[in-house]
């Protein structure tokens, strides 16, 4: 079992050494790839065993639980592991045709293995302290990957983005003290069993703030967001498409996890401010994106604005509520990093990600357009595709009790994505090029326009699969939701005891 | 600015320094130590040596590039964690080899232990040693 949860973890981290060693021989990428097939590999079968045996856990160095360090995967855990593999296989693909050869001398493949083996990690720990140093290493992979080029505007975004970021780290990190004090562990769940017990609940409650704004600022909410549009623009398009698609998720899972199994003893409370969150990020989101005209601006405010969907399904806390912030991660993920994968080809083809600047798109490569329409109607949520049944589960959760407003706003908030979308579509794809050229796909050399538009089309076609089957993911997602909800299992499984 | 006094004693402190980092390394286990504080110490000496000399001859007595040399540790650190599996353990659990002693194969008076928690542990110095590296020569340049 030890092997199996470490798996997906000794993957990445392997790969990035031997793709570092490589750097300068023309075998780096492809080491990179299969790296990623072989983590795929172990996300696969992780996952056949949880669905087989349910919550698996390991002690690594055979140390028990709660004094070393836990590996666990419950259903939640082990899809986030298997959608993450995904993604980095795609993006893996698609830097063979996006990533310049002098990126990779400097250690592109070595810092994108890390930083999926570090999103991986926070996924399977079962140690809060353990969580703190998976969220270091992705911080640092992720500030490596975001000046990789060293252009101006990638260093000021940078900037911006590691400064917040530390200010969540030394938060998470006073959190991580003052909850040790209180309760002598950082096992999440011996703190499941423990939290409950410590005889002054208002400081739980307010540790259990403490690291809702430090997971706040990873998941980029309302009103703590301002890092991501700052940053994500700047960076090469393989790497804003996995750091859109995995890192705000990272934090999600991350709430979702310690609000489920850890701080659920004044739920009226924590969880009403997170409604709150929910709705004004979903707005804010939505609005900030109708504002911009650039491609990967646009579709950094939309990450934020989709945030608000899984944490409106946290904040709700009803079976169905949890199940739809499930799917939702699942569905979010793939779409948002197929979207700037998108805009990488935009970019590529056209010379440009300003939509005043570019045009023409649709009558150069229509199969493109198509490409688009999918991720972009599906992050809006039109029927049958997956952001439709995602959002329909969330919507449906509120209206089961009686949250009109939010309701409302989850609905609105639909209507202004299809807004943005339709704008990326009326600019790009439409209208003639205003420089008068004709952007044309077939420029792009033929083995690297395959790298890029393979990955695309798989995610685009996985969106297709779950809009069309969405039958065994949502039965999944409510599998999960139970889980959480009921946390007992988790804990047995980690401490080898009934709670 | 270079000084004859700093670009003589930098030879022979940087020789001393990396003696006593793996002298750090070593005594970890049981004594205040190990690989994390043995590699800044190492990292130190090169850095010592680079402000008195030179970077490009920092770089030419260090032969490989420090970046490699972190990644390796990485490497190294990892295998540590692999070890175990040849023996069926979890990851990452200590492996022993003893050495001589009373008693041969376990651990008793007399005996050299080695383990895996060691290899983990110089997996450690290389990586901090090079990251130093790496920072300082880089900065070095710029300056």
């Amino acid at each position: 079992m030890s092997w199996l949860l470490a798996a997906p973890l000794i993957a990445p981290f392997l790969t990035a050494v031997a793709a570092f060693l490589l750097r300068f021989t023309p075998l780096g990428h492809w080491v990179s790839v299969g790296g990623m097939a072989l983590q795929l590999v172990a996300a696969g079968a992780l996952m056949a065993v949880v669905l087989d045996q349910g919550v698996v856990a390991a002690q690594m160095g055979g140390w028990p639980a709660p004094f070393g360090i836990t590996l666990v995967a419950d259903r939640l855990s082990a899809v986030m592991v298997v959608i993450t593999a995904i993604t980095g296989l795609a993006v893996a693909v698609y830097a063979l045709g996006d990533v310049t050869r002098r990126m990779e001398e400097l250690g592109y493949h070595a810092l994108f293995n890390i930083l999926i083996g570090g999103v991986t990690g926070a996924f399977l720990t079962g140690d809060l302290f353990n969580l703190y140093v998976w969220f270091e290493v992705m911080l640092i992979s992720s500030f490596g990957l975001l000046i990789l080029g060293g252009r101006p505007e990638q260093i000021d975004g940078a900037i911006k983005y590691v400064t917040l970021n530390l200010v969540s780290t030394i938060l998470f990190l006073s959190g991580i003290g003052l909850l040790y004090g209180m309760t002598g562990t950082l096992n999440m769940a011996d703190l499941a069993v423990r939290v409950p017990e410590v005889a002054d609940q208002p400081l739980v409650t307010v540790v259990a703030m403490l690291f809702m704004v430090a997971f706040g600022v990873k998941a980029a909410v309302f009103p703590l967001f301002f890092w991501l549009p700052a940053s994500y623009h700047t960076p090469a398009f393989a790497v804003s498409a996995v750091f859109a698609g995995l890192l705000t998720k990272v934090g999600v899972y991350a709430l979702i996890r310690m609000f489920t199994l850890v701080f659920t003893g004044d739920v009226a409370f924590t969880h009403t401010v997170l409604l709150w969150v929910a709705g004004l990020t979903m707005v804010t989101g939505v609005l900030g994106a109708a504002a911009q005209m650039e491609v990967r601006r646009i579709l950094s405010f939309h990450i934020v604005s989709q945030i608000g969907y899984m944490i409106l399904g946290l904040a709700l806390m009803t079976p169905l509520a949890i199940a739809g912030a499930v799917f939702y991660l699942v569905h979010h993920i793939i779409v948002k990093a197929n979207l700037f994968l998108i805009a990488g080809v935009i970019d590529q083809a056209a010379g440009s990600n300003e939509l005043k600047r570019i045009g023409g798109l649709y009558k150069a490569a229509p199969l493109l357009g198509l490409l688009f329409l999918i991720p972009a109607f599906s992050l809006a949520g039109f029927p049958p595709l997956s952001g439709f049944w995602a959002k329909y589960v969330l919507i449906a959760a509120a209206l089961e009790v009686e949250a009109w407003v939010i309701a409302g706003i989850a609905l609105v908030t639909g209507l202004l994505t299809i807004y943005s979308m339709t704008k990326i579509w009326g600019e790009a794809f439409w209208p003639a090029h205003p420089a008068g050229i004709e952007p044309s796909l077939s420029a792009i050399p033929r083995a690297r326009r395959l790298s890029l538009m393979l990955p695309i089309a798989a995610l685009a076609g996985l969106t297709l699969l779950i809009g069309f089957l969405p039958g065994p993911f949502v039965a999944f997602a409510e599998a999960s939701a139970a889980e959480l909800l009921d946390p007992s299992g988790y804990v047995a499984a980690v401490l080898g005891r009934a709670p | 600015m270079r000084s004859i006094i700093l670009r003589t004693g930098a030879r022979y402190i940087c020789a001393l320094m990396l003696v006593f980092s793996v002298y750090m390394l070593l005594r970890g286990h049981n004594e205040p130590g190990g690989g994390f504080i043995g590699g800044l110490i190492g990292g130190t000496a090169f850095a010592l040596y680079a402000i008195g000399c030179s970077v490009a001859e920092a770089r030419r007595a260090l032969r490989v590039l420090p970046q490699n040399v972190a990644v390796a540790g990485l490497g190294i650190a990892l295998l540590a964690g692999l070890m175990a599996g040849l023996d069926g353990d979890a990851f990452f659990e200590g492996q022993w080899l003893f050495l001589g002693g009373e008693v041969p194969g376990t651990y008793s008076k007399g005996a050299l232990p080695l383990s895996s928690v060691l290899v983990f542990d110089i997996g450690v110095y290389l990586v901090v040693f090079g990251s130093v590296a790496t920072l300082v020569f880089a900065m070095e340049e710029e300056i």
